[in-house]
């Protein structure tokens, strides 16, 4: 007797279409999805969905609609109202300004340094390759957030507390980065393609600016999208060193923390924080979700 | 001419390739190695802003008084306890959900961004979301704890409800990023071991213990070992689910973790010797932490097979 793994219930429908299924089962890999896959992989998005979502009822109700029991489910008219509010009640607007260039700023240059150091590890030979390499990835595993005190006390040095500068320098280059385009590179880019390129007297930076770099771009797309998100997400460095010059999730954490909460104002300030990724998210989530596997089988 | 074009190709051939990776170990020299290790040296000394900078050597002193701390070894408490809570659920979870992915399905890739979309938000953004939800008097979970006869619950004020709150926060931003390194791997899974299994028998929940899990292994180490190091760092999640923006994790501290601990030493306190040797207490509770998961789940998986 072949083994079902369909719960009894199978048995109550018709014969015929039961015994089809049973026959596609044997030797096929994946397995077809049944109906209780797709009712809890539903049930998992709509909890995935749902924290977001209320968010943005919340966002669009008035404040004394929000503290009713049963609680209310459905958008009200007056997001623009709050959003208004949220500009008014604090610097939101130079908030998403600055995250906007720490973010962008840092995306562009680990974009381009990973590439070119990238290019080195995967292409290149020289002396201590490997061990530079290995040091490298070995860095990603090091916490940074441990050596928060002695970088904070390099920016007051420096002078950059409250400036942009403190975030966006040390973000410059990731190790991750350097990983990622590495091991991109090496498959990527035939190195027949290279010693053509030297035989007609490229010189190095132009094999990289002419061959290396059009032949990265889908890589350079994916490491460019998660550099931006964790940038623009980042919260503890900037709390610490912007004080006076809050990036938006900092912002967002001061309209959080006062001793009677405005729900709605939050939340309002929590939809304008996330909806630039969400947006992205929107429109290249496949790219995200392909770089993420793809990741995870070479880690 | 040509002698001079020669020796500059092969000094662009030789020297290049260090100046393409020299932006990298700069940068992360100065802004990264440095300040890990200057730590070190930070907290041998009385080190306080507060006094203009000034600091005098005092040898063990700060790791000392850490270990007299009540509220070290309560903050070391918290820590472990939100990191088993969230940690393991939520693997195991990220565990089922990959293998319901792992079916052949229409819509896949919006079930895929469906489960991920938790993990490209901000810990801010989802720890006020839910710290609202969490709320006492109008939150949503005690609304629905009440249909059923429970509650109200004040989610901030006990140990264990502001654990398991926190917990939650860490699970569904982590759970659908979990999931799909899981996908990843079990779709390089070779199908004929399937087969094989199919013809001797096998139900599908043997295959997904006997078959699936131990080819896994891999990625399991690799997720419980991340999992460790961040878990264990847990700082942002305590702060703003108190909703006052004080660092202490609660009024009765009850769920100040070790890095919020460093952090209100640090940026609260002034102390940033004090502060330093937290932090690299820290850096080897994780490191600890880190090889015996290692060593853990390698035996744990291997004893599956």
């Amino acid at each position: 007797m072949t083994v079902l793994a369909n719960p009894p219930a199978t048995s109550t429908e018709p014969p015929a279409p039961s015994k089809g299924r049973s026959a596609r089962r044997s030797f096929g890999f994946p397995r077809r999805g049944s109906v209780w896959t797709y009712a809890a992989l539903l049930a998992i998005v709509a909890g995935s969905v749902f924290p977001l979502y209320w968010s943005f009822v919340v966002s669009s109700q008035t404040s004394e609609a929000v503290a009713k029991t049963p609680p209310v489910l459905i958008p009200g008219g007056h997001l623009f109202d709050n959003i208004a509010r949220v500009f008014d009640s604090t610097d939101f607007g130079k908030a998403l300004l600055n995250s906007f260039i720490v973010s962008g700023s840092i995306t562009i240059s680990v974009v381009f340094f990973s590439t070119l150091a990238g290019f080195a590890f995967a292409k290149l030979r020289f002396r201590g390759r490997k061990v530079l390499l290995v040091l490298a990835i070995a860095t990603s595993m090091v916490p940074q957030q441990l050596g928060i005190i002695p970088l904070y006390m390099l920016m007051t040095k420096l002078g950059w507390t409250d400036r942009l500068a403190a975030v966006i320098v040390p973000g410059l280059v990731t190790a991750f980065g350097v990983f990622f385009m590495t091991q991109y590179l090496g498959r990527a880019v035939p190195d027949e393609l290279l010693e053509a390129g030297r035989m007609d007297g490229c010189t190095t930076f132009g094999l990289y600016w002419h061959v290396v770099l059009p032949a990265a771009r889908p890589a350079a797309a994916v490491l460019g999208l998660f550099t931006f998100m964790q940038a623009w997400n980042d919260f503890f460095w900037p709390l610490v060193v912007l004080q006076n010059n809050a990036t938006v999730q900092v912002a967002l954490s001061s309209l959080a923390s006062g001793y009677t909460t405005d729900y709605t104002l939050t939340l309002t300030g929590t939809l304008l924080a996330t909806l630039p990724i969400l947006v992205i998210f929107m429109v290249l989530g496949r790219q995200i979700v392909g770089g993420i596997m793809q990741g995870a089988i070479k880690g | 001419m040509a002698a001079i074009k020669a020796t500059l190709n092969r000094l662009d051939a030789k020297g290049s390739p260090y100046l393409y990776v020299l932006p990298f170990f700069l940068l992360f020299g100065i802004f990264g190695l440095f300040p890990l290790i200057y730590t070190g040296y930070v907290s041998f000394n009385d080190w306080n802003l507060l006094d203009g900078g000034a600091h005098e050597w005092v040898g063990l002193a700060n790791y000392r008084e850490m270990l007299h701390d009540s509220y070290f070894w309560n903050s070391l408490g918290n820590t472990l306890s939100i990191w088993v809570l969230s940690t393991v659920p939520q693997l195991l979870a990220a565990l089922w959900i990959a293998h319901l992915l792992n079916h052949k399905l229409r819509a896949r890739t919006s079930l895929r961004m469906g489960v991920l979309l938790p993990n490209i938000t901000s810990i801010v953004a989802v720890t006020i979301v839910f710290t609202q939800l969490f709320g006492r008097d109008f939150g949503m979970i005690n609304w629905l704890l009440g249909l059923v006869g429970v509650g109200p619950i004040d989610w901030q004020a006990d140990t264990w409800s502001s654990h398991l709150a926190i917990s939650t926060i860490v699970m569904w931003r982590w759970t659908g990023y979990n999931a799909l390194i899981y996908l990843a791997s079990m779709q390089a899974i070779p199908h004929d071991l399937y087969e094989a299994a199919e013809l001797d028998g096998a139900s599908t929940t043997q295959q997904f213990w006997k078959i699936t899990v131990p080819q896994l292994r891999p990625t399991i180490i690799f997720t419980t070992v991340i999992s460790t190091i961040g878990g264990l760092q847990i700082m942002a999640e305590p702060l703003l689910f108190a909703g006052t923006s004080t660092p202490t994790g609660g009024s009765d501290r009850q769920f100040q973790t070790i890095a919020l601990f460093m952090y209100e030493q640090g940026f609260r306190e002034f102390r940033f010797g004090y502060a330093s040797a937290i932090a690299w207490t820290l850096c080897l509770i994780i490191a600890v932490f880190a090889i015996a998961n290692f060593l853990l789940t390698r035996r744990i998986a291997k004893d599956e097979e």
